[in-house]
Parts: structure tokens; C-alpha cells; sequence
């Protein structure tokens, strides 16, 4: 945009923009916990809905809480660039002379550490619920510390196109929904697998890749949405 | 991209740019496609009333799965567009994005509409065709499944376009959207395949393995063309149209009027 001496390296940036949204997500701390209460309240709800066998519910039990977390996390999406957007903080952003693509991950990895990281922290206690045989519950938290910040890459995405609409949040779900399909397959196959004994390194190393290219392709496709909504 | 850019451009270019350059214009293309489009909507009635012929009437119905084959005539060519226009309209959104060709915008936007269509033909054929085959109208086989998953990327792209008020805004936002779900439709597609082989014990083919007859090949191929012929068509003229309610404050549009009303 503007070639203008820039000030600071760009590791310094990013660890600036880093620590200011964790102090800004800490300082706003009730609100942090919606998208956890949220996460533990859809759990429940399917013993409830389901019935409490502990066979059903085990067996069930990789698809509930990863789509639990999915929903958790596009709930959580909103508020990525929202604030940022509203009182022109992403604008300054931009003219700063920084590449948004840094900006953009930075965001992205502050969601993460904010939004994400519960999820997994929690899983055990979900688990527990939906009697998850322990044996996959390492699985599960390997799962879960791999896909999750997938879902903040992508979401990232979506949230950078729907920023400048006043209810993007909707319109977020149906974009980013059909996205996730593939984490979601990968992710509670691993589980079920780790549930019959199966081997279930490969599914954590598709995993892998797919955190490899997310991090490598997603933080530029968000900057390039974020500067169409920012036109 | 407007009238006024083309008289700039030296005239040393060759030929091809220089028509390139023509078709930017919202007039120039108005008026060069208006000539194509009744062709092709000729080319498809005649291309698909020629195949259905073949495939409805003239053909024999399948020893195994009867008269129901016949629904593979509109099945098939729908599936194939369905993902031919998503990939077109990803490309169209690339170009539109690092170039920023507003009729190439209009065309990729007008492109998901029908796509979402022949999406909704597929998935409705299909399990049209899945009850008296399968038993059931809907099974979470592969094919279906990565094709419900399209129609939703579809609907994620209209939805956008539709929900942000400024038009090139708008397309640029649901183009950039097109492709990042182009880059995940062979992820999606390959990890529900993978998901179906992994959760089902005894999988459908659809064509059980043995090679398709040219009684059923060719009008399914005539059919396929006609489809193509129907996208041609009907993507011209949705985009004709956007073209003029776009710039309807725009003498051009307004002396288009005038010729249509005289």
C-alpha cells in the first residue's frame, strides 16, 4: 500500500500485536468464557437428548465433542476482528506499513491461545461426560491441539469476508462450515480408531499437514479478504 | 475497464489482446455476446431434445436397474456441471481478483446461481434414482455427500454476494471465497470418499463395474454438451442483465433502450 519506512522488525510486531489482544481478551474475561460455557452446555445436551448409555454415548463421543468445537469456535470467530473493525483499529493496521498477513496471524494465533486453547484444556472433563474410553482420550487432546487452530486459519478467513456485514455472524457459519468437513473427518477418525485399537498416527499426520498448509496459505487469503472489506 | 480505456491502447497490439481488451467493455460485450446467446439456446433445445430421444425413447431400459437408468441422462451432465461450474467460477473469480474486470466479476457471480442449481438437479435426480435402486432416497454415499458439501460452498458464495450492498465489494469478497473453497474441494471431496470407505461395509458403485453401452454413453454424452450449451446461454444472459442494472445511469445502457423500445 504505501512504502513508508517501516519502524521495528516484524517478529517485534507481531509479538506487540500478540501480547496487546491477549491483555485486551484478558481484560474483557467474562466474554472469553461464552464460547467455553457454550462448548460445555452443547455437550451435555446430548446425553440429555440421546440417553445416558455409557456404549452409546462412548461410541458417539469424538463426533459430539469435535462438533461441539467447531461450533464453540465459530461462535468465538466473530470477535477476531470485530472490535478492531468497529473502531477502526484494523484500518491503522493497514496504513501502518506492516504486511497483513502478519497481522493476520498474529490475530489468529491470540484467537487460538484465547479460544482454542480451553477447548483442549477442557477435553478431558468432556470425555469424562460422554465416557470416552481412556485409552483415546490422549487422541482426543492430540486431536483437538492439532485441529483447533485449523479452525481458527479458516475461520480467520471467513471472518475477514463477513467483517464489514452487521450480522456477519450467520452468514460466518454457512461459509466456514463446509471447510471444517474434512478436519472433522480426519479428527474423530483418529479417536474412533485410537476407540478399537486401530493404528491412528496417519490420521494425526494428515492432521499435521493440514496445520502446515493452513498456517503457509490461510494468514494471506485472510489479509486479502480483510483488504476487500476494508475497500 | 471502460470504453474510454480501449481508444488509449496503442493500436500496435495484436489481434487477440485487442479483442481481449473489447470484451472488458460493458457495451462492446453487451452487444458481442447478445449475437451468441439465441445459438446457444438453439444449440441446447436441439442437443437436448436429441438426446432425450435417444436416451428416453430410442434406448433400452437397464436389466438390473430397469427404467430408473434412464435418470442418469439428467443425473450425470448435472454432476459434471455442477463441479465445472464451481471450478469456472473460481477461475473467472482469480482473474477478476488480480485483474479487477468488472464483467469477469458479473460473470463469475452470475455463474453461482446456476451451479447451485444443477447441484440441487443432481442431489434431487440422485436420490430420485436411489429409491427404486438403493431402497432409500438418501444414503451417505460419497458421491452425494461431496455434493451436498458443493451445494453448500454454492450457497456460502450467493449468500456473501448478496448480503454486501456495494456490488463490486460484493464480488470480490464471495470470488476471494470461491477459491479458497475450490482449494478445499479436492480435500473435501477426497476425505468424504475416505470417510464413506471407513464408516460403510459394503459400498454402491454406480456402474458395478462394467463398462457403460454406447446405447447409454451417447445420449449421455449429447446430453452433457446440452448442458454445456444451457450454462453458455444462460450465464450471458444473467450477466447481460447485471451488466445493465449496473450501469443503468449510463448512456450506453440508456441508447440500449432506446433500440429496444424503437
Amino acid at each position: 500500500m504505501n512504502a513508508e519506512p517501516v519502524s521495528g522488525s516484524l517478529s517485534k510486531a507481531f509479538f506487540a500485536l500478540l501480547r496487546r489482544d491477549l491483555l485486551l481478551a484478558f481484560r474483557r474475561r467474562t466474554e472469553l468464557l461464552f464460547p467455553v460455557i457454550f462448548l460445555l452446555v452443547v455437550v451435555s445436551l446430548f446425553p440429555l437428548g440421546i440417553g445416558p448409555g455409557p456404549q452409546l454415548l462412548a461410541r458417539i463421543a469424538p463426533g459430539v465433542i469435535w462438533i461441539a468445537a467447531l461450533l464453540a469456535t465459530v461462535i468465538s470467530l466473530d470477535a477476531l476482528f470485530r472490535s478492531d473493525f468497529e473502531d477502526g483499529t484494523l484500518e491503522q493496521f493497514v496504513i501502518s506499513g506492516h504486511p497483513l498477513t502478519l497481522i493476520a496471524l498474529a490475530k489468529i494465533v491470540a484467537h487460538w491461545l484465547v479460544a482454542g486453547l480451553p477447548i483442549v484444556l477442557l477435553s478431558p472433563l468432556l470425555a469424562l461426560w460422554m465416557n470416552l474410553p481412556a485409552e483415546s482420550l490422549v487422541v482426543m487432546i492430540m486431536t483437538l491441539a492439532l485441529g483447533t487452530p485449523i479452525l481458527s486459519l479458516i475461520g480467520s478467513i471467513g471472518v475477514g469476508l463477513t467483517i464489514s456485514l452487521k450480522r456477519g455472524g450467520q452468514l460466518l457459519s454457512l461459509l466456514v462450515f463446509p471447510l471444517y468437513v474434512p478436519i472433522l473427518i480426519i479428527a474423530t477418525a483418529a479417536v474412533m480408531a485410537a476407540s478399537d485399537g486401530l493404528p491412528y498416527t496417519q490420521f494425526l499426520g494428515l492432521l499435521i499437514a493440514g496445520l502446515i498448509t493452513s498456517v503457509t496459505l490461510a494468514p494471506f487469503a485472510a489479509a486479502a479478504a480483510l483488504k476487500i472489506s476494508l475497500s | 475497464m471502460n470504453s474510454k480505456a480501449d481508444t488509449k491502447t496503442k493500436p500496435r497490439k495484436n489481434a487477440l489482446v485487442m479483442f481481449i481488451h473489447k470484451l472488458g467493455s460493458p457495451p462492446w460485450f453487451y452487444n458481442f455476446t447478445g449475437k451468441f446467446i439465441p445459438w446457444f439456446w438453439a444449440l441446447f433445445i436441439g442437443l437436448a431434445v436429441w438426446g432425450l430421444y435417444l436416451g428416453l425413447v430410442k434406448g433400452p431400459a437397464d436389466y438390473l436397474q430397469g427404467e430408473s437408468v434412464r435418470i442418469i441422462y439428467l443425473h450425470v451432465p448435472a454432476a459434471w456441471m455442477s463441479m465445472l461450474i464451481y471450478i469456472t467460477m473460481a477461475v473467472l473469480g482469480f482473474i477478476a481478483l488480480v485483474w479487477r474486470i468488472r464483467i469477469v466479476e458479473i460473470l463469475a457471480m452470475a455463474s453461482a446461481p446456476i451451479g447451485a442449481a444443477f447441484t440441487i438437479v443432481t442431489l434431487t435426480a440422485g436420490s430420485l434414482w436411489g429409491r427404486p435402486t438403493w431402497g432409500t432416497y438418501w444414503v451417505w454415499d460419497a458421491r452425494l455427500t461431496s455434493e451436498l458439501v458443493l451445494l453448500f460452498l454454492y450457497l456460502g458464495v450467493i449468500g456473501l454476494y448478496n448480503s454486501i450492498d456495494e456490488p463490486r465489494k460484493a464480488a470480490r469478497a464471495a470470488c476471494l471465497l470461491a477459491i479458497v473453497g475450490a482449494v478445499n474441494l479436492p480435500i473435501i471431496h477426497y476425505s468424504v470418499k475416505w470417510w464413506n470407505t471407513l464408516h460403510q461395509g459394503s459400498s454402491i458403485s454406480l456402474m458395478g463395474g462394467s463398462s457403460i453401452d454406447s446405447s447409454i454413453l451417447w445420449p449421455l454424452l449429447i446430453m452433457a454438451f446440452a448442458a454445456k450449451f444451457f450454462y453458455a446461454a444462460n450465464l450471458l444472459t444473467r450477466a447481460r442483465i447485471k451488466l445493465l442494472e449496473q450501469d443503468v445511469r449510463k448512456a450506453w445502457v440508456r441508447e440500449v433502450l432506446r433500440e429496444k423500445k424503437s
